[in-house]
């Protein structure tokens, strides 16, 4: 007979971290609309003027209430049920990538694997995005899927291998613990190998800028081809929340956690998170598309053997310091 | 709380199940692919209830990544794609029931004729190192060197079975600068 015990992580494993009820989750996921509102009015503001236009500011909302009001469009023969799992459990996924990120000194999950948490739900939205192709039953939005795909064959190994660096460092694959060992010097510091790399998986999961090939125009929008009304606007809005909980995750892994003066630790936390999801956002404008069909061989022979120098690196410090 | 755990463990029991039995019920192959992912996910999540979190995570993450390659090896690799088209999880049905039969006897027969032993001591506190000792512990020497064994075995077999040569892409001297190549890479070919 099994013995079933309790899920770990009730108890802290970090002095430094408390675990809150399940009940402040509703917090985390109104915080991480909140962030998902913030950039895209951002969004909005950079592409009027990147049309020599002012404003943009409502550009989200107006865009929310159009695609509230339209009308669904179905495809023949379309798997609906995969088609809507795809686009509605991207949100999902961002929310459950937050849930092992601690605001300060709180967490709602202290998970002591929490980093493979992370992973795990980043590996996860390959499945959706493929699945919100599929759905449609469009030659333009299975060509998007496969687009990802191939990216994600490229990007995923050195996201992987990025995010072994600060668990080295840090002993530990706790999130907080990671948080709690960047005393004074900042792993985006004196690993920036690792920390661009994760920024680039990080847009590369939300599917955007250089990554947003599998979106494109030129294959009638690819995976989005066929999503229209509130599909459209779930699919949406779960990409900007994958920017928002890679940018969130990213405090505590490489920016020092709640570390700062003045301010109390959620707030540190919170501010280093807007910074980087709006440096996230501008960038969306200001980096070429990486080809998907060439894009595996720089991930591969560029990215992948630069982020294993670093994994060194960290951990030959880290023996040295033990 | 125990009674709720223990509802949340045989639960995704049953989704586990269901979901492995929904690959042969269904008729596209991505539903039968993403029904497997399914099933491995409830088990991974049933892992961590066991408190093998790093085991549990793993399985997961693995799965899921596999799966969705298996998406990208089903239309590249399934000829006229059939793939793509409503087609039938099942063949050589009347075999595959014999066996299947045969083997869910031959297991419930084990479970049911041989004593089960009695529960000794405790589990320790960090079940994950116990499990990784027990499973690979003095065995360490061999799995490290299996491990590059098998790496260069899947190169040399890749080298083997490529159709082009270096010297289809170096020229037949091995001194061309930049290989001439069908496929288009990403760093300057």
């Amino acid at each position: 007979m099994v013995e079933v015990l309790g899920m770990a992580g009730l108890e802290s494993l970090d002095a430094s971290v408390t675990v809150v009820g399940p009940g402040w989750a509703v917090l985390a996921v109104a915080l991480l609309a909140g962030l998902v509102v913030a950039a895209a009015m951002l969004d909005g503001v950079l592409s009027a003027r990147a049309t020599g236009g002012p404003g943009g500011v409502t550009r989200p909302f107006g865009e929310a209430a159009r695609l509230m009001r339209q009308r669904r469009r179905t495809t023949v023969a379309a798997d609906n049920l995969l088609w809507r799992i795809g686009g509605a459990c991207l949100f999902v996924t961002a929310a459950l990538m937050v849930a092992v990120v601690p605001l300060g000194e709180w967490t709602i999950f202290d998970l002591d694997v929490g980093v493979m948490w992370f992973n795990a739900m980043d590996v996860t939205v390959w499945a959706l995005i493929w699945l919100t192709g599929w759905g449609a039953n469009s030659a333009h939005s299975l060509v998007g899927g496969y687009r990802f795909l191939a990216h994600g064959l490229g990007y995923e190994l050195p996201l992987m291998f990025a995010l072994v660096a600060p668990a080295i460092a840090a002993e530990s694959l706790n999130v907080g613990a990671v948080a709690g060992a960047q005393e004074g010097l900042w792993f985006a510091l004196w690993m920036p190998v690792a920390f661009g790399v994760y920024l680039l998986g990080v847009a590369a999961f939300s599917v955007w800028g250089p990554f947003a090939p599998a979106l494109s125009a030129d294959i009638a929008g690819g995976v989005r081809a066929e999503l229209s009304g509130v599909d459209r606007l779930v699919f949406e809005a779960g990409r900007y929340a994958l920017l928002a909980a890679g940018a969130a995750f990213a405090v505590p892994m490489f920016l020092g956690g709640g570390a700062g003066p003045l301010l109390p630790g959620w707030a540190w936390v919170l501010v280093k998170t807007v910074v980087l999801l709006a440096l996230l956002v501008w960038v969306r404008r200001r980096l070429p598309a990486f080809r998907p069909d060439t894009f595996m061989e720089v991930g591969w022979l560029v990215l992948l053997p630069a982020v294993l120098v670093q994994d060194l690196v960290v951990a030959v410090v880290a023996v040295g310091k033990g | 709380m125990r009674v709720i755990t223990d509802i949340g463990f045989w639960g995704l029991g049953v989704v586990a199940v269901a979901a492995g039995a929904a690959v042969f019920y269904v008729d596209s192959m991505a539903r039968a692919t993403y029904a497997l992912a399914v099933s491995f996910i409830a088990v991974g999540v049933q892992v961590l209830f066991l408190q093998q979190n790093y085991v549990g995570v793993v399985t997961i993450l693995m799965m899921v990544m596999e799966m969705a390659i298996m998406a990208v090896y089903m239309v590249m690799f399934m000829g006229m794609n059939p793939a793509l088209v409503p087609m039938s999880m099942v063949h050589s049905n009347k075999a595959a029931l014999g066996v299947a039969a045969a083997t869910f006897l031959f297991l419930a027969a084990g479970i049911l004729l041989v004593d089960w032993p009695e529960r000794t001591g405790s589990p320790p506190p960090d079940v994950t190192r116990a499990l990784g000792e027990a499973l690979m512990g003095p065995k360490m020497l061999v799995m490290a060197v299996i491990s590059p064994v098998m790496v260069a075995t899947i190169v040399a077999a890749v080298v083997l079975a490529a159709h082009r040569t270096r010297y289809d892409r170096f020229g037949d001297d091995l001194k061309r600068h930049t290989p001439d190549d069908a496929q288009p890479g990403g760093v300057g070919r």
